[in-house]
């Protein structure tokens, strides 16, 4: 049995749970092919009411949605979540976990996964092989090279799943799932976090998810001052100023210029990506864009694995005589 | 206060990845190293606490001899001393291999707080830290932009998505995972390095019973997800050529 863990906050769930449901099934399906049954797939959720997002799941085409509900789950904790969800997979045992590689997961599921002392293998964007035989592909070196790795020891394996490397709206919908309580006893004085509401710093002035074009900067334009051959890019394009995190770190841009996995998610018609390199972090904020263009001095650098256009060359060379031609008409 | 940084050595950021004989690993020999980012704005913050509280910063790393490099580094800008678990099967090792050595050496230091970067640039599989806090049995909270101590109580800003945040309590001792970006980085001064010197590297061998938890059975430049399509030339051609291909073919412009 596979087990996917799905994520809600306040009654919602994300779009990456929908996209673990999806690689779910997909792996399932692969052991379809190896033998005459396929691994079933079991949707898991916890939180402290959450009957709405449980019969959400169940339009799904899986087995079971097991409703763990508990008022020690009503705020995330990575203490209250590893007990809970150490008990539910010990009560449930299943062969393989999977969890959408998010905030919440980074936090609790290698805790999890320690202390059953199992294998986590996370940021996963390719599963091949079924059962047993499965390999697991996730990129390391900052995604210059994608690694094929096997879980050791006995199941069960966790295995987190990248966002946006499965397709939530690839998830078969099989009409009603048998939708299942079950009891998740925790100690409730044993969680050692005690969590506030979350909050946004400041109402983002910029809203770069309605922008049609959008110029980005990355390490790659070397200092604050050359940010303004960007930004003349920018008004020649008629484009938004974006940039990945390190620049919006060292002060260069406004934090709500940032775009990737803690800033903005956009899908514009046009992303100019200027001297990013493109690790996934950015890459998960901007690869739905319609067209993509890169101009990096790295041939290698892994934004281009993602472009549709692409100048491997110097960008303060490139860039001006690019606003020189667009200038032109 | 009792502050230890774990730090990790990592292939530089403008290392070309080349692969050894049976693809599982990276030529060593070839690669160029640094400081893990994260790791170093994990630094900086435990340097920041230490002037606001006293104590002392205790910089923990485990890997193959190379890494004294980083060690040096991290004692010249500012940690007193250094814990270093020695040994060549740890290059590659996986978390669980990582965090159980690093704990065999730190358990007996009591530490009161443990910082680390939120993942490491090379295998990146953001679990160190976390495994880490289990095996010592402190609770934990992961890619955190702001630590605030009272007596001894700890409150901690922890990042999530899409530009939210949340204030977290809890009690020492404890351990955090660092995002970059949460302190402006300080770099070693001539004091620094020299004063580096001096200071103690206390060597630990790595637990003989370590079992990693997963195997790298191919390691391999990843396919493209899109054919892209190159533009050669001089700057000026490219940026003519691109033009045309964004307004004809792309119609973006």
């Amino acid at each position: 049995m596979i087990l996917v863990i799905a994520e809600q906050r306040d009654g919602k769930l994300n779009r990456a749970s929908w996209e673990a449901i999806a690689a779910a099934q997909a792996f399932a399906g692969l052991s379809a092919g190896a033998s005459a049954t396929a691994d079933p797939v079991k949707v898991a959720i916890l939180g402290a009411s959450i009957g709405a997002p449980a019969s959400e799941l169940a339009a799904a085409a899986v087995a079971e949605v097991l409703v763990a509900e508990n008022a020690a789950f009503a705020s995330y904790t990575p203490d209250g979540y590893t007990m809970g969800i150490s008990a539910l997979v010990d009560q449930t045992k299943p062969t393989f976990v999977l969890m959408p590689h998010t905030y919440q997961t980074r936090d609790c599921a290698p805790a999890i996964a320690a202390r059953m002392r199992k294998a986590l293998i996370t940021d996963v964007t390719g599963i091949s092989g079924a059962g047993a035989n499965a390999t697991f592909t996730r990129p390391m070196f900052q995604g210059k090279l994608a690694a094929q790795v096997k879980p050791l020891g006995d199941p069960p394996f966790f295995v987190t799943v990248q966002i946006g490397a499965f397709r939530a709206d690839a998830v078969q919908k099989g009409g009603s799932a048998q939708v299942t309580p079950v009891a998740v006893p925790i100690d409730a004085s044993a969680i050692r976090q005690k969590p506030e509401p979350p909050f946004q710093e400041a109402k983002q002035a910029v809203d770069l998810g309605q922008a049609e074009r959008i110029v980005a900067v990355g390490r790659g334009i070397k200092s604050q001052e050359n940010i303004a051959v960007a930004e003349k890019l920018a008004k020649a394009m008629g484009a938004e100023l974006a940039a990945s995190r390190p620049i919006c770190d060292n002060g260069w841009l406004p934090m709500e210029r940032q775009i990737g996995s803690s800033g903005q998610t956009v899908a514009p018609k046009l992303y100019v990506a200027l001297g990013i390199s493109g690790a996934i972090q950015h890459l998960v904020g901007m690869k739905g864009a319609r067209t993509i263009v890169a101009i990096n001095k790295d041939a290698d650098a892994p934004i281009f694995e993602v472009a549709d256009y692409g100048i491997v060359g110097d960008l303060f060379e490139v860039v001006p005589a690019l606003i020189a031609e667009l200038e032109k008409s | 206060m009792k502050i230890a940084v774990c730090i990790k050595q990592v292939p530089t950021r403008e290392w070309q990845p080349r692969l050894n004989d049976d693809k599982t690993w990276i030529r060593e020999q070839d690669a160029s190293y640094e400081m893990n980012e994260p790791d170093a704005y994990a630094l900086e913050e435990a340097l920041r606490l230490r002037e606001q509280h006293g104590g002392e910063v205790v910089v923990c790393s485990a890997g193959p001899a190379r890494v004294q490099q980083v060690i040096r580094e991290a004692l010249a800008r500012g940690a007193d001393r250094a814990i270093h678990v020695e040994d060549d099967r740890l290059a590659a090792a996986d978390a669980f291999v990582t965090a159980d050595a690093l704990a065999a050496a730190m358990t007996d230091e009591r530490f009161d707080l443990v910082l680390t970067g939120l993942q490491s640039d090379d295998q990146g599989q953001a679990q160190t830290g976390v495994v880490l806090a289990e095996r010592l049995a402190m609770p934990h909270s992961t890619i955190i932009m702001d630590v605030q101590i009272s007596d001894s109580s700890l409150k901690v800003k922890r990042e999530l998505e899409g530009g939210w945040f949340q204030w977290i309590a809890m009690p020492l001792p404890a351990l955090l995972t660092i995002q970059s970006g949460i302190n402006q980085l300080r770099y070693a001064t001539l004091k620094g390095i020299m004063a580096a010197k001096k200071k103690e590297i206390r060597k630990a061998a790595m637990p003989a019973d370590l079992r990693p938890s997963q195997q790298i059975v191919g390691l391999a430049v990843p396919a493209r997800a899109k054919q892209t399509r190159l533009i050669d030339g001089s700057a000026g051609e490219a940026a003519k050529e691109l033009t045309r291909l964004l307004r004809e073919e792309a119609r973006a412009l």
